[in-house]
């Protein structure tokens, strides 16, 4: 029986809820039942945002239980440590190399952890982390918010049974014409990076 | 045709779908999204009412008149309208009425996580539970039609996790059609007119109505028993259905669609037919004490939480530890020694025109009474400026109560521009026909905002975007009684403190309308320009980070004097609202004017 949980976390505004509508289209469009579940916070943006997102041939649960997840695609580095102990112990984990410092930390009474502290927890946690530069790619197509579709690029480079097309084809369904260019184009060089991680 | 719809998604399509025609609704987490969806759709008529009360008495005159109708609102909701549910339960109605009611289990964005089904059983309204999007959609259809049998109003009970999960839906997109004659009104005084002569005889209807409905559960479609293993037997409902297949793949299951009234006989077969009973269900123990009643062993929160929602591995995590699963179930969890990390909780918005008011009550020490909106998370650090918080309304009437208890110093209740006309007004009413002193202050942004912008009385709009008349909150002010009202711009720091201080020297009732939209609506971000701090002039004093606005952060440059860190504005984040500017003493944040000065040159 085939089963993919994929946890996705950011901070609001990131465009989370984006690519897990797109992670969602896909897994339809490949042929699995699908279900996504959002957690958003109180105010509308600055808050933790998961997003849930289950392929299967049946799903049950619109939620992934802890330790369950086979993907975590976090698109900040803070709330990937924050939610590691959803990963299955054998899950990948992409992290995007983009750090937004919490209310607490840009006022100065919390630190924000270093690059090796959240390397190192990340690599207790998961054989299989991956540090991509999603936020510097997107930036180099002149658009910093596309990093959410860039890092969902890298994440399809790791799902080979998903032919590149169901990808491609998911993006109109979702996107604004005329954003869809940019956005096919950012997807692409995600995965194209995922290759070279 | 197949669509992924959120369980909200999916009401509206079932409205529609099975011929609702008036749906009337406050906006409410996790619930709003379902007269969003619906109000856009052909031949139906739907409105944002400034309550949950006031929104189930129109669905209740449209089903009196003949109309298939809907009442929507959060949990807590059902408190506001509560009065509306009982009478409607006695009166019954013309044409089918359902009344949505999306609980939030673990209040992801509520007061409390009261569990409603209480209220079906209370008022004798039975109660359908959907457990994902696609039943969800069906069982308005199904509520629709239990509700025109048995003359009853009906209690559709979703759960954020129901509402805002999304799953693949079977839609007809096809609905009945609009018979073309003008309904006529039916009157029935002794049906309608409550009075004690009238209810008396029908309160043993409501209860002969019970009665039926209970018989009907047995054989109700969606109550539905899946026998497997016969060593375990679990009784679900809603989204805990999901948890108990995941968990137990092999167990029987009787999952209810209905949870009140219960089907008392399908209940003791299945009961026979296994060896242990539990009841998984989320907060209450609603079905479990239902099923006691019976005298039936069974066991339900002497293993599960009442207390937030459940997932599988609370679920599964639980049976272990009471012996339903071997401890060899566990599921193994990563290696996470990761110690403290910063939160980072929803926050008062780059912009957010209530920080300026916030500041200001800050700096003049006032205890401020609190409501439900955006701005109560003023009380977070580094604001720290709203002191309770309770439900819909409360602000008002509570920083009356505290004057009256004779504390010497002037609370000053807060408001929001929605939530004072939910049920703000008639507290506000209270302070100037009881001679009260109370400050309130009315923030009004322009929208209800913690919600998602939806318009309300105040807006001058409709849940359509039509033009209507804008109710003035100082007219609404003065025709109450009050003499002292003022308006000021929430940006406007100096002027926020001159009104509140002027209303702090007389002792009488005083209303301050904080005015300016919110920095999120399409219309005023196109007006953002993000300010710029002049590292020259910083000393690094940290005055602008007690603002507390995420915009404002740490530069990696130290100023050389002080050796604290001078101020930085995110480019990416600043809406150029100007408050940070007005704070900083030494000037070094340049004004929206100053920028385009220091451009010019």
């Amino acid at each position: 029986m085939t089963k993919i949980d994929f946890l996705l976390a950011g901070v609001g505004g990131q465009g989370t809820i984006l690519a897990s509508d797109l992670l969602s289209s896909v897994g339809l469009s490949v042929g699995h039942d699908v279900k996504k579940s959002e957690v958003h916070g109180m105010a509308q943006r600055g808050g933790s945002v998961t997003s849930h997102v289950r392929w299967a041939d049946k799903v049950y649960s619109p939620l992934i239980g802890r330790g369950e997840a086979d993907f975590f695609l976090a698109f900040e580095k803070l709330e990937a440590v924050r939610h590691i102990e959803m990963l299955h112990p054998n899950g990948v984990v992409l992290v995007n190399d983009y750090a937004i410092s919490p209310l607490s930390v840009s006022s100065g009474d919390d630190e924000y952890p270093d690059d090796e502290r959240i390397k190192t927890v990340l690599a207790a946690a998961t054989p299989n982390y991956y540090w991509v530069p999603g936020m510097r790619l997107a930036e180099e197509l002149g658009n910093a918010r596309v990093n959410n579709v860039v890092m969902l690029g890298s994440l399809s480079h790791f799902l080979s049974g998903v032919p590149l097309e169901a990808w491609l084809q998911a993006i109109p369904e979702r996107v604004p014409p005329r954003f869809i260019e940019l956005n096919r184009r950012a997807f692409l060089l995600g995965r194209e990076a995922a290759g070279k991680l | 045709m197949k669509r992924l719809l959120s369980g909200n998604e999916a009401v509206a399509w079932g409205a529609w779908e099975s011929g609702v025609r008036i749906a009337a609704a406050y906006p409410g987490t996790p619930s709003t999204e379902i007269l969003e969806t619906l109000a856009p759709m052909p031949d139906v008529y739907a409105e944002w009412t400034p309550n949950e009360k006031v929104a189930l008495d129109v669905a209740v005159g449209a089903a009196y008149a003949g109309k298939r109708a809907m009442a929507v609102m959060k949990h807590v909701g059902l408190n506001v309208a509560a009065d509306s549910f009982f009478y409607v339960s006695m009166t019954g109605t013309e044409a089918a009425l359902v009344i949505v009611c999306a609980d939030d289990p673990f209040m992801h964005s509520s007061q409390n996580e009261q569990d409603n089904r209480h209220y079906a059983k209370f008022a004798r309204v039975p109660c359908l539970e959907p457990a994902d999007s696609q039943e969800a959609r069906d069982f308005v259809g199904v509520a629709l039609d239990i509700s025109e049998q048995f003359d009853t109003p009906v209690l559709l009970r979703l759960t954020t996790r129901i509402s805002h999960s999304y799953g693949v839906v079977e839609l007809k997109g096809t609905r009945p059609p609009q018979p073309t004659e003008k309904p006529t009104y039916h009157v029935d005084t002794a049906k309608y007119v409550m009075v004690p002569g009238n209810a008396r005889r029908r309160h043993p209807v409501v209860e002969e109505r019970v009665a039926r409905l209970a018989e009907f559960a047995e054989t109700f479609a969606h109550n539905r028993v899946e026998l497997r293993d016969s060593s375990l037997g679990i009784v679900c409902n809603g989204v805990a259905y999901q948890y108990a297949r995941e968990v137990f793949p092999n167990a029987s299951i009787l999952k209810l669609g209905m949870t009140y009234p219960i089907p008392t006989k399908l209940i003791r077969d299945f009961a026979s037919q296994v060896e242990r009973l539990i009841v998984i269900e989320e907060l209450d123990p609603f079905i479990e004490e239902e099923i006691r009643q019976l005298g039936i062993p069974v066991e339900g929160k002497s293993i599960f939480p009442i207390c937030g929602e459940l997932d599988q591995r609370i679920v599964r995590e639980r049976a272990i530890e009471a012996g339903l699963l071997p401890s060899s179930a566990h599921v193994p969890v990563v290696n996470t020694n990761k110690g403290p990390l910063p939160p980072r909780p929803p926050i008062l918005c780059p912009g957010c025109p209530h920080r300026g008011v916030f500041h200001v009550t800050n700096k003049l020490k006032l205890v401020v009474n609190g409501d439900i909106g955006c701005y109560t998370l003023a009380f977070l650090p580094p604001l720290g400026a709203l002191h309770t918080c309770g439900c819909m309304g409360a602000s008002i009437g509570v920083a009356h109560g505290v004057a009256k208890a004779g504390v010497a110093q002037r609370n000053v209740a807060v408001i929001g521009d929605s939530t004072f006309f939910h049920t703000g007004m008639p507290a506000l009413l209270n302070v100037a026909y009881n001679q009260g002193n109370t400050i309130t202050i009315i923030l009004d942004n322009r929208t209800t905002a913690m919600t998602g912008h939806q318009e309300n009385p105040g807006t001058g709009r409709t849940l359509q975007g039509a033009e209507t008349p804008a109710a003035d909150f100082e007219a609404l002010a003065h025709a109450m009684g009050i003499q002292r009202v003022h308006t000021v711009d929430s940006y406007n720091l100096k002027e926020v403190e001159t009104a509140l201080r002027d209303c702090l020297a007389a002792n009488e009732p005083a209303v301050v309308v904080a005015r300016r939209e919110c920095a999120l609506l399409p219309e005023v971000k196109k007006g953002w320009i993000p300010l710029r701090v002049d590292e020259e002039r910083c000393n690094g004093c940290g005055l602008c980070f007690r603002v507390g606005c995420p915009a404002l952060v740490k530069s990696d440059v130290l100023d050389a004097k002080t050796g604290k860190p001078k101020a930085r504005i995110d480019p990416l984040l600043c809406t150029g609202c100007e408050i940070c500017a007005q704070v900083c003493a030494r000037q070094a944040i340049l004004f929206r004017a100053q920028l385009s000065e220091a451009e010019g040159e």
